[in-house]
């Protein structure tokens, strides 16, 4: 059955703490920390971009699973952030993972969700023969403008995923999405940061794709929220999957173990991919988990997976999501702007 | 550098593809068209596995001048950095950036890995070379 092989995460060593950002603008930081329920994110090093955070998340992946990095056909790397227009972010990969030639690639782009769209192609992909394995990933060096409330949670990190059919650590049952033309987010062409509608990003945007796309995956799966184990929603903050697990009826307990919001911020098309790389950092055989994406413009895809006792094979020589949030060096507001290229 | 050469030198900047000697054991990075130890021609790829030691270190305060931007090297952005001899662990030592720590924690003898990151930029419009620099293991 198709599912997750291996996983491979990376968050970059530096983080900032929301009052060092509060106090830059004269902010409260206890209404922001209280707010959006973030109390530090994550930034890149100077010389990190998508590409780097995509080969340390893929080389994880990849020495995880110990097989032959020539048997993979097919890299899709999700994100906001590739550092070129033009050239693609998995050629580089592929590269780095020593692939030789013989493999596909293209660069996804769909706001927070285009990890997910990655592992749903990669799913088509070794399901139809097309490719053995296939590395499906979302990174980002989430860009906000200075002064911006993105400020605070727009973050640096990725997760990469080896799917297969054979040897799965963790099966891929279902997946659903739902999707809509709503522009609550975008970046227009040459622009260096978004834009967002402010509120218009919460309602008609992320609460009505999630509860959709949720809802259209426990219907398929004939499930409901009690039957899993784990449960993963796209944490652009720390108050929006909280409450949307709330209203489709889950338990703190169930979102707990995928939240790392609260500690690196919204890593766009990393963050509900590195929640599930926490979760399968500690899932047992035999759990079940719902993942639910969400990338503004809009849409979110819903998975419905089980934890094979492959588990323990694929953590053996992995690096732990926690591993990487413990790891870290705090910076000042000076050097955040000068490693996020707003200061040069 | 020019975009042709930063092609050519992509297995070993990215994955530190060197040279093994089959007949004396010798291993070479960069890659060497014969050993210089024992005469042999016949040379094999090898491909690092990107763990050694420090065995020397300076800090960099003064960055490369390049006045009109052209070869923007990433780290020159960054002063103070951390620039080490490493030995690596089959015995060939390169010289390379240690990145991610604090300059007080490096030390002679300290063991550390290989990372991928960012060297430099070719302009702001210009191509991107990435590669090695190393990581306090």
């Amino acid at each position: 059955m198709v599912g997750i092989v291996t996983w491979g995460s990376y968050i970059p060593k530096y983080r900032i703490k929301a009052e060092d950002i509060a106090k830059a603008w004269g902010s409260n930081p206890e209404q922001i920390k209280s707010g959006l329920m973030i109390t530090e994110k994550s930034l890149p090093g100077i010389d990190e971009d998508t590409i780097t955070i995509a080969v340390e998340a893929a080389r994880n992946a990849v020495r995880a699973a110990r097989i032959d990095p020539k048997s993979i056909g097919a890299v899709y790397i999700g994100s906001e952030s590739h550092p070129y227009a033009v050239k693609p972010t998995g050629t580089v990969v592929a590269e780095a993972l020593n692939m030789g030639n013989k493999y596909t690639t293209a660069d996804f782009e769909f706001a927070c969700k285009a990890g997910t769209a990655a592992i749903q192609v990669s799913m088509a992909m070794v399901r139809s023969g097309m490719a053995e394995y296939a590395l499906a990933g979302g990174c980002d060096t989430a860009q906000a403008s200075p002064g911006d409330p993105l400020e605070y949670t727009a973050a640096a990190g990725g997760a990469v995923f080896l799917i297969g059919l054979e040897n799965v650590s963790a099966e891929i049952n279902h997946t659903v999405s739902y999707t809509s033309d709503t522009p609550d987010f975008w970046r227009k062409k040459y622009e260096k940061y978004p834009a967002h509608g402010g509120a218009f990003t919460g309602q008609p945007a992320y609460y009505r794709h999630v509860i959709a796309a949720t809802s259209m995956l426990m219907e398929k799966a004939n499930t409901s929220s009690a039957d899993y184990d784990y449960a993963i929603f796209h944490q652009p903050n720390g108050k929006f999957p909280t409450r949307v697990a709330k209203i489709l009826g889950f338990k703190k307990e169930q979102i707990q173990p995928g939240l790392v919001v609260s500690k690196i911020g919204n890593t766009y098309s990393g963050s509900s991919i590195l929640g599930l790389c926490a979760v399968l950092d500690i899932a047992k055989p035999g759990d079940r988990i719902l993942l639910t994406s969400y990338g503004s413009g809009a849409g979110s895809d819903s998975f419905d997976i089980t934890v094979t006792d492959k588990i323990f094979y694929a953590r053996e020589k992995n690096r732990t999501v926690e591993s990487y949030i413990q790891d870290k060096i705090y910076v000042d507001y000076t050097k955040y702007l000068k490693n996020t290229g707003n200061l040069r | 550098m020019t975009v042709p050469k930063i092609w050519r030198k992509i297995p070993e900047m990215y994955n530190l593809k060197g040279r093994i000697c089959p007949e004396c054991n010798s291993y070479f990075f960069p890659p060497r068209e014969f050993c210089t130890k024992c005469g042999n021609e016949k040379m094999e790829d090898y491909f690092f596995q990107g763990i050694g030691k420090i065995i020397s270190f300076t800090i960099i305060r003064t960055p490369v001048s390049d006045p009109e931007n052209e070869n923007m090297d990433i780290a020159a952005r960054n002063i103070p950095y951390v620039l080490a001899i490493i030995e690596l662990a089959e015995g060939p030592r390169l010289t390379a950036q240690v990145v991610d720590c604090r300059k007080e924690d490096v030390e002679i003898g300290k063991d550390v890995e290989m990372v991928f990151r960012k060297i430099m930029e070719k302009g702001e419009k210009g191509v991107i070379q990435y590669g090695y620099k190393f990581r306090l293991a």
